[in-house]
């Protein structure tokens, strides 16, 4: 009888795995039958990929540039990081691009690659790129695709709601994600309340010399204020920045900031600040900081230290900023094209909140007010509120719009992108992200015209999704079609370090303007050399300074002689090359920095300290030619008191 | 000669002042490496490269086979040319003036024989460039030398080079049957 039964479970479960099992076949055999992703993600030999997407490379302080529907990897942009690939933040030419108030640093953690924009559409000029850990805001020339611009933000701490930019990038924002004393001071950390600020900055960004120079700072309660975004359209005036941690709480954060029913979104109107800044309403705060830019004739950093910023307190400033009460500490803050809504993701809220951006001007008109901290009104939420996205999903973090009359929101938790409809806002399609979802992008999905077409999931954990690399995997991307009703996953990619967020352009709008070579002519460093025959070594005291030049297959000079152990030696190298995609590599044995990568006209320098006796091989450490074998020489160092007089030359 | 003739005979004149302002020959070089092309254009006073770097691009390639550097300084007749054609145009305008037939077909003969010296004087270059080669280049093939062909196309080891005329040598040529084709006709009415 016992027998009997568990013969008839046996039965039983046999039925249920054969089911199962077909089921399962019978979906891979539909799936494998109905799918032409990959030829809609491939990209012939020798064609081009329709967009450029670039993402940020979080923890690597780099940019990605990929190439869309392909996901091919065309370059890593050396941002706020030292590249032992280009010698960026090694030579002495870029090294002063990394200076700050804190010294030299190498390191940064980036998130938000934001494209610049004419009339609030992507425009092809420059991608912007924060730097959250030391705070600083990078801009990039997309003629270049080479960061030839950074300022460091003073009175701020873990710049993250950074750098979002306005509709005609008049100003690119920043803001503090970890509020301190401004100005910085020492008190113990449990005075959080009493001392402890944000600050809101507006990096101007000069329409002719396209400089950036830190405008003003707006002084605000202690925070964390996370991300923001400028709006546009009828709402062009104003940007808006989530926080969180409104409790101003200083420990165990995960619990002690999440609390509060509802944080708040910041809306600050620029045009207003702009005014009071010329009203004369700022004060002058004393403050540390760095604005380092390339200059174009010389191809080398200008670093120039600031003293001073000029600060704007709401309580002097009426009606320049108000808080919108929103659920859960929000984390993104997007503007649909029409600059009417303003969605949060209110990350451990059940719904999505959208704002109007109408109905937030009617409030403040009719003084719909639910209270104020330290002069700045909170708004009544429902007098702001246009409507709630039911069932989102869990965790929804960020929101991008196809143009269509649709938004795309990730949720983190959940593991998915949800596609909602706007006035409506019901939830018309989902698909899974593999896995936990973070930003997510549309070409052009912030900006007032969406170029549509795809979604990027931007993930933060890949596990089984590649072939494993140990415990350390790569990061990944997704892309998706959106251009039918429902939501289509055609490619996983690896991407560089975390992507945070990123952003696409049609390639169109950069790739005819992709520089290929600098001038010669117009080199104005002043150690270039512009023929070989200029070529030679100059000493004085210790320091030896080597003009030298490249070209296909020979350093000029390549035998150099007297150089002693004590010396410093410069390298100053002139790429005399005409022509596009030749740079030439240089690397000494024994160099204690990294390799310089010189591009056609260019000058780089390195610096070297010969500490031991003996022949020290140079050489090209880019494949240049059929003769780049051949391309290199030889130092010799003699002992600090020698007399081996200094002697170059090339050839016999 | 007829007015017509005359008029014509100083159109054609005045037309040959165009070829300052256009190349006379090009050399163009194509190879896997150079997906965008290399060139070289031959005017009556200069040698250009098809863009701007580009004379200083194909010298750097010719090092390797040790081709003598092509330098506007070392070609004596990009100084003459532009004298030679001067004189052509002025007395073109100058015979144009007088009713001598004599003088047109003197001035045809002496331009063709200045186009075939030309031409000729080309060819010799391409030949010194080609042959000439530096013992001492990276690269020697055994037998191999390196003259671009004078008119139509070559393979030289990776490179394809295609050597045409350009539009000055067009407007020489055209310049040049106007006014055959205006004496012929003045002839064929005399005849009847």
């Amino acid at each position: 009888m016992e027998n009997l039964w568990f013969y008839k479970r046996f039965i039983i479960h046999l039925w249920i795995i054969s089911i199962i099992s077909i089921s399962i076949g019978c979906e891979q055999q539909k799936s494998a039958l109905s799918g032409n992703e990959a030829e809609r993600v491939y990209v012939a030999p020798g064609t081009y990929d329709e967009f450029y997407l670039f993402t940020s490379g979080g923890f690597s302080g780099q940019m990605g540039v990929y190439g869309l529907p392909s996901g091919r990897h065309f370059k890593t942009i050396s941002v706020f990081s030292q590249n032992p690939e280009t010698g960026f933040g090694y030579s002495e030419e870029t090294k002063g691009m990394l200076n700050t108030s804190y010294g030299f640093i190498p390191w940064d953690d980036a998130h938000h690659p934001q494209l610049s924009r004419t009339d609030g559409i992507p425009d092809g000029r420059f991608i912007f790129i924060n730097g959250n850990n030391t705070p600083r805001v990078a801009k990039i020339d997309l003629k270049e695709f080479e960061t030839t611009e950074i300022i460091e933000i003073p009175n701020s701490a873990g710049n993250h709601a950074s750098p979002f930019v306005t509709e005609n990038t008049e100003y690119i924002v920043a803001s503090t994600r970890f509020s301190v004393p401004v100005p910085q001071n020492d008190v113990p950390i449990s005075s959080y309340k009493e001392n402890f600020k944000g600050t809101i900055s507006f990096i101007k960004l000069d329409s002719k010399t396209e400089k950036m120079n830190l405008e003003f700072q707006i002084i605000v309660p202690g925070f964390h204020y996370d991300l923001a975004h400028a709006g546009k359209g009828a709402s062009k005036d104003w940007a808006f920045f989530t926080s969180y941690n409104t409790e101003q709480a200083n420990t165990l954060l995960e619990i002690n900031a999440s609390k509060n029913d509802k944080d708040f979104i910041a809306a600050i109107n620029w045009k207003k600040a702009e005014q009071y800044l010329k009203e004369g309403k700022a004060k002058t705060l004393s403050s540390e900081y760095y604005h380092n830019y390339m200059d174009e004739k010389t191809h080398s950093a200008v670093s120039v230290k600031k003293t001073s910023v000029k600060v704007l307190d709401p309580k002097d400033c009426p009606d320049m900023i108000y808080y919108i009460p929103t659920p859960k500490s929000p984390h993104g803050v997007d503007v649909d094209p029409s600059g009417e809504y303003i969605v949060a993701g209110g990350k451990l809220a059940s719904v999505i909140p959208v704002h109007s951006f109408s109905k937030l001007i009617k409030a403040i008109e009719s003084k719909q007010f639910d209270g104020e901290v330290v002069g700045i009104p909170i708004l009544k939420y429902d007098a702001v509120v246009a409507g709630e996205v039911q069932n989102p999903g869990l965790g929804p973090l960020h929101t991008e719009f196809d143009g269509n009359g649709y938004a795309y929101t990730s949720a983190f938790i959940s593991s998915e992108i949800v596609k909602w409809k706007i006035g409506t806002w019901e939830v018309v399609d989902r698909t899974p992200a593999y896995y936990s979802i973070g930003h997510l992008c549309i070409p052009g999905g912030d900006s007032k015209k969406p170029f549509g077409k795809y979604v990027i999931a931007l993930n933060k954990i890949t596990k089984d999704r590649y072939l494993p690399t140990g415990p350390e995997l790569t990061q990944s991307a997704q892309l998706i079609d959106i251009s039918g009703e429902k939501m289509k996953l055609l490619l996983d990619f690896p991407t560089v370090g975390e992507p945070h967020y990123a952003q696409a352009i049609p390639a169109s709008m950069i790739m005819d303007n992709s520089k290929k070579f600098y001038s010669i002519d117009e080199n104005k460093h002043p150690h270039a050399v512009k023929s070989e025959k200029e070529a030679r070594v100059e000493r004085k005291g210790n320091i030896v300074r080597i003009y030298m030049t490249s070209g296909r297959s020979h350093f000029a000079p390549d035998n150099i002689e007297g150089i002693k152990v004590g010396d410093e030696v410069y390298f100053h190298i002139t790429n005399l090359e005409q022509d596009w995609d030749v740079p030439h590599g240089f690397a000494i044995k024994g160099m204690n920095t990294a390799e310089i990568l010189i591009m056609p006209g260019v000058t780089r320098t390195i610096k070297w300290e010969p500490k031991k006796v003996g022949i020290y091989p140079f050489y090209c450490s880019d494949f240049c030619s059929a003769l780049h074998q051949e391309m290199q020489g030889y130092v010799r160092v003699s002992a600090a008191n020698s007399s081996v007089e200094l002697k170059y030359s090339l050839g016999n | 000669m007829s007015t017509r003739s005359r008029l014509i005979i100083a159109l054609s004149s005045l037309l040959l002042v165009l070829t300052f302002f256009f190349p006379l020959w090009k050399i163009d070089l194509n190879a896997p490496q150079y997906p965008e092309g290399l060139g070289l254009r031959i005017w009556l006073h200069q040698i250009s490269g098809l863009k701007p770097n580009d004379l200083q691009s194909i010298n750097g390639l010719n090092h390797y086979i040790g081709m003598k550097p092509i330098e506007q300084d070392s070609i004596p007749e990009l100084t003459i040319m532009p004298y030679i054609m001067t004189f052509m145009i002025l007395s073109g305008l100058t015979i144009a003036f007088f009713k001598q037939k004599k003088l047109v077909y003197l001035w045809l003969i002496l331009f063709v024989i200045l186009g075939i010296v030309g031409l000729y004087d080309f060819y010799i270059w391409g030949y010194e460039y080609g042959h000439n080669l530096d013992p001492n280049a990276p690269i020697k093939v055994p037998g191999m030398t390196y003259q671009p062909p004078l008119f139509g196309s070559k393979q030289l080891l990776n490179i394809n080079a295609v050597s045409l005329p350009s539009i000055s040598s067009f407007l020489i040529l055209i310049s040049i049957l106007l006014i055959v084709t205006t004496i012929y006709s003045d002839k064929k009415k005399e005849t009847k």
